[in-house]
């Protein structure tokens, strides 16, 4: 059963109109209802083109939020065969908000590293929600050195609230250890693709996402602050997070033309939780073609690239 | 008659009341709440004579008190694109940078600037906390890529005073973009085998202290500077318990192994000559021979002296 964000609630009636009616006619054979609820599919299907047609960024953000939404874990199954985790920052403690390890992409190995939200109560207190603590990014750098000296690509996925703020986050030098994972992504000499898949919370996902090729789901958003938080900062009131998202930029369609990912990755119709499948698929589509692109670059200019990219960025601003 | 008492001394008392009013003599110290001379607290770089509260200090004051003489020339920084996102909250972004350059008389949130310290040549840079809470946007991050790109060329360490508040907001994720780009300067210093020597001074928090606020070689803090990524109002409501006393600040760090040294801002010249002198495997400063620099000369100062290169 879907769960259904809040604009969603007319679609919500009619899908569960539909629905009951079939839960009817399998108890009472005699019904005739096919047309019926063949005709409230028909609405919903219209109804859910058109509200996604225009996605406010507040709703988009919602999408990229959604329980059902496929997590770093799903994409991680789907995507890629040995997925072989490996564990510790070799300091402190094992981060089980930041998933990673090595695996083989296309019978390619790669290093693969994101956040994990978690699915149920459980393992959403497991994974922190998604929000790393330092151990977190300090396992990622490890990561990535050990992904720099064996040339193998380097696969982000991002989904997370923002970097954990905690007693112990702060006490362990959080600030510093995002600052490291991003100096670590501005020295290696390999491939490094970043794909956007839900929330890209601020410095936690800026860590990881210091990449050659940054893509972006078509309903993810990118922050540098929470559309709350913003809102209860400048409005002084954190329910204008509407207009906080509306001002901050924060879709995968702005951040294109501000130039901050080269890729938007289409889902399907009514966001990438109506058809995991065909959202993971896209992502694998993306992560070919762009692994592909880089295949002849050297590991210098892979580093140049990537240095180039991130000095330049701002030089445009948005259309008047 | 006439003459005098309708034209002179109108003149002379203008001149008097214009000497006399100016701002105010008396500071009053934001911790222990002492009156303080105005004179005697900026000669004291803002740090209470009585109980030795760091109070905030602009980068031009600061690099008067900072650099031989009190000379130093600013490094041009490249203007970015104005407001690139539209950006409107209750103001607009424009009218909110006019009223704080109209406030600081300063054109952006960080100066940047070269001269000789202890005759030693460097590039500074210094943020200021009171433009827009010192928050890093395009320009801050233009700055520190200027900064580090005129060291590199010039072949001179780099010394940077961090104050903020995080990042600019109004520049949405362009601002957050400049944790990736001042990376990228910083280690242009790094790779050029430059010294990187950076001063956290009260606040530096958020985005800034997740990029190049923490990435020095040495790296040191003003006594008592509120230095965290996440805020302590944050953090309280997220865990919902009582942080303990002086969390954050940056003895508190020192204690977690998060910093070099915590040094108050009168020995902060010394410490910085001799810190910079040793890295680059230079013969010790000579101290005493240069004082202080009287105001008078500091506003007289405007050209740089011959290199000693």
């Amino acid at each position: 059963m879907t769960q259904y964000l809040d604009f969603e609630k007319p679609l919500a009636e009619i899908e569960g109109k539909a629905e009951e009616l079939r839960a009817m006619a399998r108890q009472n054979e005699e019904m005739d209802i096919e047309q019926e609820a063949a005709a409230l599919d028909k609405k919903a299907d219209a109804l859910l083109k058109e509200l996604y047609a225009n996605l406010t960024p507040w709703r988009k953000c919602q999408i990229a939020r959604h329980p059902e939404r496929p997590h770093c874990k799903d994409y991680i199954e789907a995507l890629f065969n040995e997925y072989t985790p490996l564990a510790g920052d070799r300091n402190y403690a094992d981060d089980h908000a930041v998933m990673g390890g090595l695996a083989r992409f296309n019978d390619q190995p790669v290093v693969v590293i994101g956040h994990e939200k978690g699915d149920d109560t459980k393992t959403r207190i497991e994974r922190n929600f998604g929000m790393a603590r330092p151990e977190g990014y300090r396992k990622a750098i490890r990561l990535m050195e050990l992904a720099d000296k064996f040339g193998l690509p380097v696969i982000t996925l991002v989904d997370t609230p923002g970097a954990y703020p905690g007693k112990g986050a702060e006490e362990r030098g959080q600030s510093e250890a995002i600052a490291r994972s991003t100096e670590k992504c501005l020295q290696i000499k390999v491939p490094m693709i970043s794909i956007i898949i839900g929330e890209g919370g601020s410095g936690g996902a800026v860590a990881f996402a210091t990449a050659n090729r940054v893509a972006m789901l078509e309903h993810s958003v990118y922050s540098v602050i929470s559309p709350e938080g913003c809102a209860s900062i400048l409005w002084k009131d954190a329910e204008k997070m509407r207009e906080a998202a509306e001002a901050l930029r924060i879709t995968a369609q702005d951040l294109k033309a501000l130039g901050v990912n080269d890729l938007v990755i289409a889902e399907p119709l009514g966001g990438a939780h109506r058809d995991q499948q065909a959202a993971i698929s896209s992502v694998r589509d993306a992560i070919s073609s762009m692994l592909e692109e880089m295949k002849d670059m050297s590991r210098d200019e892979l580093l140049s690239d990537r240095r180039k990219k991130f000095l330049d960025m701002g030089s445009k601003g948005l259309a008047a | 008659m006439n003459w005098i008492t309708n034209y002179v001394r109108p003149r002379i008392n203008s001149i008097f009341s214009r000497r006399e009013t100016p701002d105010n003599l008396w500071s009053k110290c934001d911790d222990c709440g002492s009156m303080l001379f105005h004179r005697e607290l900026s000669e004291n770089l803002n740090v209470c004579t009585q109980c030795g509260h760091h109070m905030a200090i602009t980068p031009r004051e600061r690099f008067q008190a900072l650099f031989d003489g009190g000379i130093f020339v600013e490094v041009d920084v490249p203007k970015p694109i104005t407001d690139p996102l539209h950006f409107k909250d209750q103001k607009k972004y424009p009218e909110r940078m006019k009223a704080a350059q109209k406030k600081t008389s300063e054109q952006e949130a960080m100066l940047v600037a070269e001269g000789e310290i202890g005759r030693t040549p460097i590039v500074a840079a210094a943020q200021d906390f009171s433009f827009m809470g010192g928050s890093m946007g395009m320009y801050v991050g233009n700055a520190i890529i200027a900064a580090a790109e005129r060291a590199v060329k010039m072949h001179r360490p780099l010394v940077l005073f961090s104050a903020a508040g995080g990042a600019r907001m109004q520049e949405g994720i362009l601002s957050l973009m400049q944790m990736p780009r001042t990376t990228v300067a910083i280690q242009m210093l790094k790779e050029a085998g430059l010294p990187y020597i950076v001063v956290l001074t009260h606040p530096t928090t958020g985005g800034v202290t997740a990029s190049y606020a923490m990435l020095g070689d040495v790296q040191i803090a003003e006594p008592n500077a509120l230095i965290c990524f996440a805020g302590p109002r944050v953090i309280e409501q997220t865990i919902r318990e009582k942080l303990p006393e002086g969390f954050q600040r940056a003895e508190y760090l020192l204690d977690h192994g998060m910093l070099d040294r915590v040094t108050k801002r009168t020995d902060l010249r010394d410490e910085l000559i001799t810190i910079v002198r040793m890295l680059l495997r230079q013969t010790p400063a000579i101290k005493g021979d240069l004082p202080k620099p009287t105001p008078a000369e500091a506003s007289e100062a405007g050209t740089e002296p011959p290199s000693e290169e």
